[in-house]
């Protein structure tokens, strides 16, 4: 069949709205969930509370491949209290964990840096778990672009 | 890909109880096997999948490692040092081998 | 033919109109670059007869992560090649069973200046010569050595670590020499010439269009500086004609093979536009 250019142009708009509306919205509940599941595990059941852990990252990412993050709790790191792990995911990656963080009270701080992947603009997470068993979160959104030309 | 080289920045010597700054950086292409090839199949998964800082052979620090930590995998965290003593440093590759550096520092 | 000129007449209208309607425009930020407490130079006079009053490094116009990435000599993803490219310079290859120290000894003092003059005129080969092609001169005339095929990882660890071996001084290329300024013309006229669907030439985006938005990146003036570069997209070091080829790849045209007449003469043009700006290599860019 020979289609002109008018209707293959009407074909993949139509196309790109029927991916958006229904694929897209299911993929997305999907990583949620597993981000919750993710979390849940981490803690043992426990929601986390907010305060006490920072996650930093920039807002705009100069390119999904390499983005810096750093996570900073707000712990003295003794033996009786100090932050067992943090563990930092991406909401709508095609696998939400990035990466888990154990420290111990030899780490002085309980603060670590590093560079991830991100497919797309998203949240990012950071879950700390104390040696008590309390449980923190922070999330930011960093925002990922295309690049001008593709090259 | 070549063989993964890690380096390590820390100071040479610290105060007894002085929390000092490391920072790792090596060379390794974190292989996620999410991308496919040419051919169309997807790449294998080939990844740091731990890293460890052991300091007089205790645990300092850890990191368990997925695929969305960039390539050239970064690291930087603290120690707080109480006695002079031997860094060690190790990578764990998927594919089973490990590479490792150890750094003295002198405490005073 | 009335439809094929109008087809691409309304793609070059359409990408005119994104990117004026985009029309984002930011300053490059003012910031110094200082790497092992050196300054660069990343804003300078031009050199005589460019087009351009100032130039300036893509290090500007990059984010401040990325530009705190390159700051920081030990977190730079470029120097794992780097210490990689010092690997290789001290192995010996070939029947010759020499390596690049046999000849050249320490580095850090015979390659001074060196990454930062290239490219020359080669006289046996009567055309310009680049370090890469420098590099696989001496494999295959001093150390009985295979050429290194174009952006072999080897070639391109090697032509940071020499590049690296002049940061921080200005990019200088005598066109004095040989017949060099016939190629800076030739590679002056190729800079402005528009190719590809997108009809787009260097200068469509950086001359004309530096300083803003084509899509989400920040567009530089096109120096080159800072080549072999790490590149976030790539997590790799990328060669200058590499990124040549990718950027005339996306004017949708058909790129030349890299270190062919044409892609020499625009690396001989480029670099005299990047006359003055400081060695960047490796330098990190989106």
């Amino acid at each position: 069949m020979n289609l002109t250019r008018r209707q293959i142009l009407a074909l993949s708009a139509g196309a790109t709205a029927f991916a958006a509306s229904g694929l897209g919205i299911s993929i997305a509940a999907a990583d949620a969930a597993a981000t919750q599941k993710n979390i849940m595990a981490f803690t043992g059941g426990k929601t986390p509370k907010s305060g006490m852990i920072t996650l930093t990252a920039p807002e705009i990412a100069e390119n999904g491949n390499t983005v810096p993050v750093s996570v900073s709790v707000a712990s003295e790191m003794t033996e009786q209290s100090y932050v067992q792990s943090v563990m930092l995911l991406a909401e709508e990656n095609p696998n939400p964990g990035v990466a888990t963080f154990h420290f111990t009270p030899m780490s002085g701080e309980a603060s670590a840096t590093t560079r991830m992947r991100l497919a797309r603009t998203q949240n990012v997470i950071a879950v700390a778990k104390m040696n008590d068993g309390s449980v923190f979160m922070d999330k930011k959104q960093v925002k990922v672009t295309i690049g001008g030309c593709g090259g | 890909m070549a063989k993964p080289k890690p380096r390590v920045k820390l100071p040479k010597s610290a105060a007894a109880g002085e929390v000092i700054t490391i920072k790792t950086l090596i060379s390794h292409k974190m292989e996620s096997g999410q991308r496919k090839g040419k051919d169309g199949k997807i790449i294998p998964r080939r990844i740091i999948n731990k890293f460890t800082c052991e300091f007089n052979g205790k645990p300092v620090f850890t990191c368990d490692i997925e695929p969305a930590i960039s390539a050239n995998p970064y690291f930087e965290f603290s120690a707080k040092v109480m006695e002079s003593g031997n860094f060690k440093f190790a990578w764990l590759d998927d594919n089973g081998e490990t590479y490792s550096i150890d750094r003295p520092i002198t405490v005073k | 033919m009335l439809n094929k000129n109008f087809t691409t007449a309304t793609i070059a209208f359409a990408v005119g109109s994104v990117m004026a309607i985009a029309g984002a425009t930011a300053e490059p930020v003012n910031d110094a670059l200082v790497i092992d407490g050196e300054t660069l130079i990343t804003v300078t006079k031009s050199i005589e007869g460019h087009p351009l009053d100032e130039v300036r490094s893509g290090w500007l116009y990059r984010t401040k992560e990325t530009r705190e990435l390159e700051a920081d000599s030990f977190q730079n993803p470029g120097m794992l090649y780097v210490e990689r490219g010092e690997e290789i310079y001290n192995t010996a290859d070939g029947k010759a069973g020499k390596s690049c120290a046999s000849c050249h000894n320490d580095a850090t003092a015979s390659m001074k200046g060196v990454g930062a003059s290239y490219p020359k005129w080669d006289a046996d080969a009567q055309r310009p010569i680049n370090i890469e092609l420098r590099i696989n001169k001496c494999r295959t005339e001093n150390m009985g050595a295979t050429p290194y095929k174009f952006d072999a990882a080897d070639q391109k660890a090697l032509t940071t670590y020499i590049k690296h071996q002049s940061l921080g001084m200005p990019v200088t290329v005598d066109l004095s020499k040989g017949k060099l300024q016939n190629w800076w013309e030739r590679g002056n006229k190729l800079y402005y010439s528009r190719t590809g669907q997108l009809d787009l030439s260097c200068a469509s985006c950086h001359e004309l269009n530096n300083g803003k938005y084509i899509r989400a990146d920040h567009l530089s003036q096109g120096n080159v500086n800072g080549f072999p570069t790490y590149r976030l997209k790539q997590a790799n070091v990328v060669s200058l004609h590499n990124r040549f080829r990718g950027c005339i790849r996306d004017t949708r045209a058909e790129y030349p093979k890299a270190f062919s007449d044409d892609l020499m003469a625009l690396e001989v043009y480029t670099t005299w536009r990047s006359s003055g700006l400081s060695v960047e290599t490796p330098a990190v860019r989106q």
